[in-house]
């Protein structure tokens, strides 16, 4: 039994018989030659959309997407191009699959007043069939409805279930043949999903699909499969007459907005610009081994050994943006967000407030759950609602966990590929397997050729110790140190060693240290040494003013009797004169000149 | 169901296609032999209804639907898969 979801107003015989025929309606298709379906990646992949006008097949397994794609194909039409559409249900109440499809931000209910129109053309089990049957009923009522409401897109999902109701193979062609003039004559978009069970080589063979697969001219194939035990959906155009394609197999996810089909950087496609400014790594000193910081849109990779503070030194770089102002995201495999930024205040690195005041967004991926595309795909989608420019993944090599390496692979590369396209600045860690990676060129993903600037981390054993090594094996672009610096984490932060070298190694740890030791004894002896010098010839220097002292006193004093000396001197001489003088007075005599001379002899 | 109870059908065909030719042809017959003189037949074309079609939700022609006695019968195709037919319309021994 057939019911209609959406009773029209029985305006009977507003159109004349002639309008409805089949034939009469011809219309040209306007504009591009390309419906846009709106689904990121699928347009790329197929040029612009379904072919306009034309007939499109889609075919899919059980959950694969196809009714999903469908929807999306016509809302987009409808709310985003002002081309209404019609969605012809054969499987599903037209209520559920708008529900289905009610998180995906698509108005569908807003649309669905006049824009969007759904048709419940289920059979319904009870159907009682009597013979033969054909579908020119419902081609003749969807054609007045199209022209009522100017459609130009219908999609009819999952016509198999009719088609099976069919008692043979001529029967069933010859109603996919009536399907497609009326769709040819009505000069709609339309899109037809059918359930087909894949094999490995995308053919199906169901009777009756070949003929509509060589009939329409679009085809598209979904498949969901297991990789690993890791589910993978794909997606692949098998032809599309009149226009050029993306032959491979894509991957896609059904993510929070619909589809999103994954495609790597097309060929043609604008270089993104890039940028000379310079972003600090959060450590003062490996900024200036980089002679300036990492590049502003970079792609930094970090690779190491467990517990060679990866994850600190993404950190630091998390903590310096996040000082600049900028909005970070964080995307942590290995462990929770609260964890990471305990961890990290141990060494200084304080995320917590930037968290509270929204600049700083931790994600946990351990939640996270699916293939590497659909973890891409979770993370893209966060970044863009962050509004993030500096990004951290710890570690990204987790991706090849999930599911086969060379679709992770793919993966990496599409993530760099972005990043570097919306222009943020991504450091990447990656795990170094201490039993299967032997080399230090190989990384888990074979990423490091993509990096741009490419820090390793490795522990060097040392005198019975291991200690932390840090150098940078490359970075495009920017002169840098080629040295094996220590790196040296503390409660007050993390910073590198001054290097110390000897017979050809570098000084690490403990060695360091006694030679730091070792240098500071020397310099404090060498003081000590010097401070005694100087206390002796101070000494010295004050006898000498001593002794100075006392001669000038004595000159004084040497003075002073030479002026005593004379002064008694001619006392005596006056003394002398006088007594001379008064003796004479008393004599009466006149001078005696030669006696006094006789006397001075 | 009652043998003296009028049955009331509607039978939506497309044009003159064969296959709707052939359904009027045996909806007629079997009224005949089974429900003689208490029966009214009603045929829509649906390229020249649609919109009947589409109120109806009749999507696949033929189809016949017996609308009294209620609740409606809906049977698609020719109908000349006789016994079938009696059984759904609760005619006759379908062995018959």
């Amino acid at each position: 039994m057939l019911t209609c979801a959406v009773s029209l107003p029985a305006r009977l015989g507003d159109l004349p018989p002639a309008e409805l025929s089949m034939k009469t309606r011809l219309q040209a298709p306007s504009g591009s030659s390309k419906a846009a379906t709106g689904i990121t990646g699928f347009d790329e992949v197929t040029g612009g959309g379904l072919p306009r006008g034309r007939t499109t097949l889609l075919l899919g397994g059980p959950g694969s997407g196809k009714t999903i794609f469908a929807l999306q194909f016509l809302a987009y039409g409808a709310g985003n191009l002002a081309e209404p559409g019609i969605f012809v249900a054969f499987e599903e109440t037209p209520a559920r699959i708008v529900a289905n499809c009610a998180n995906f931000g698509w108005k569908l209910e807003e649309l669905k007043e006049r824009r969007l129109f759904f048709v419940d053309a289920q059979p319904l089990p009870d159907l009682i069939q009597a013979g033969t049957f054909d579908i020119s009923g419902m081609l003749a009522a969807l054609g007045v409805k199209a022209r009522k409401m100017k459609a130009q897109r219908i999609v009819f999902d999952a016509l198999d279930v009719v088609l099976a109701l069919l008692p043979d193979a001529a029967a069933k062609r010859a109603e996919l043949y009536r399907l497609h003039m009326w769709l040819v004559a009505q000069g709609l978009t339309g899109l037809i999903t059918a359930k087909a069970d894949d094999d490995q080589h995308n053919t199906f063979s169901t009777p009756g699909y070949g003929f509509l697969q060589y009939m329409v001219d679009c085809s598209i194939v979904l498949n969901h499969r297991l990789e690993l035990g890791v589910s993978q959906r794909n997606l692949r155009v098998q032809k599309y007459r009149g226009s050029r394609f993306i032959e491979d197999e894509s991957p896609f996810v059904i993510g929070k907005q619909g589809f999103d089909v994954a495609i790597a950087r097309t060929l043609g496609r604008k270089d993104t610009e890039v940028s000379a400014e310079r972003v600090s790594s959060g450590i003062e000193r490996l900024d200036t081994m980089l002679g300036g910081g990492y590049y502003r849109g970079a792609t930094v990779l970090i690779t190491g050994y467990p517990g060679t503070a990866k994850t600190t030194l993404s950190g630091a770089f998390a903590e310096a943006a996040c000082l600049r102002g900028e909005r970070t995201m964080f995307v942590s495999f290995d462990s929770d967000g609260s964890e990471v930024v305990r961890n990290l205040t141990s060494v200084g690195i304080q995320l917590g407030r930037f968290i509270k005041d929204g600049r700083l967004r931790m994600i946990s991926a351990r939640t996270l759950t699916g293939s590497a595309e659909s973890l891409m795909v979770h993370i893209k989608a966060l970044a863009k609602e962050h509004g993030a420019r500096c990004m951290v993944i710890d570690p990204v090599s987790t991706l090849s966990r999930a599911g086969n390496e060379l679709t992770a692979h793919g993966v990496a590369e599409r993530l760099m590929d972005w990043s570097k396209a919306s222009g943020t600045t991504l450091v990447c860690t990656s795990l170094h397997d201490e039993l299967s990676a032997n080399a230090e060129g190989v990384t888990a993903l074979h990423i490091s050729t993509m990096a741009d600037t490419w820090l390793h981390l490795n522990y060097l054993v040392q005198a019975g110790e291991r200690n932390r090594g840090m150098s940078i094996i490359k970075s495009r672009g920017t002169a840098h140190s080629n040295q094996v610096r220590e790196l040296v984490l503390s409660s007050e932060g993390v910073t590198i060693a001054d290097t110390y070298t000897a017979g050809g190694e570098v000084l690490m740890g403990a060695m360091r240290w006694e030679k730091e030791t070792a240098m500071r004894l020397a310099n404090e002896d060498a003081e000590v040494a010097d401070e005694l010098k100087r206390v002796s010839l101070d000494a010295q220097e004050a006898v000498l003013q001593v002794r100075a002292k006392s001669l000038q006193t004595e000159l004084v004093a040497k003075a002073v009797e030479k002026t005593l000396l004379a002064r008694a001197n001619a006392n005596r001489g006056w003394a002398q004169k006088r007594g001379a003088d008064r003796m004479r007075e008393l004599r009466g005599a006149d001078v005696a000149v030669k006696p006094r001379a006789a006397r001075k002899k | 169901m009652k043998r003296a109870e009028v049955c009331k059908f509607r039978l939506f065909i497309a044009d003159h296609t064969q296959n709707s030719a052939q359904a009027v042809a045996n909806l007629r017959r079997l009224c005949q032999v089974h429900l003689a003189g208490r029966h009214t037949i009603e045929i829509i074309d649906v390229l020249r209804e649609p919109e009947r079609a589409l109120a109806a939700g009749v999507f696949m022609t033929p189809t016949l639907v017996r609308y009294v006695p209620g609740p409606d019968v809906r049977i698609v195709g020719t109908l000349n898969q006789t016994p079938t037919v009696l059984l759904a319309l609760g005619l006759g021994d379908p062995a018959a």
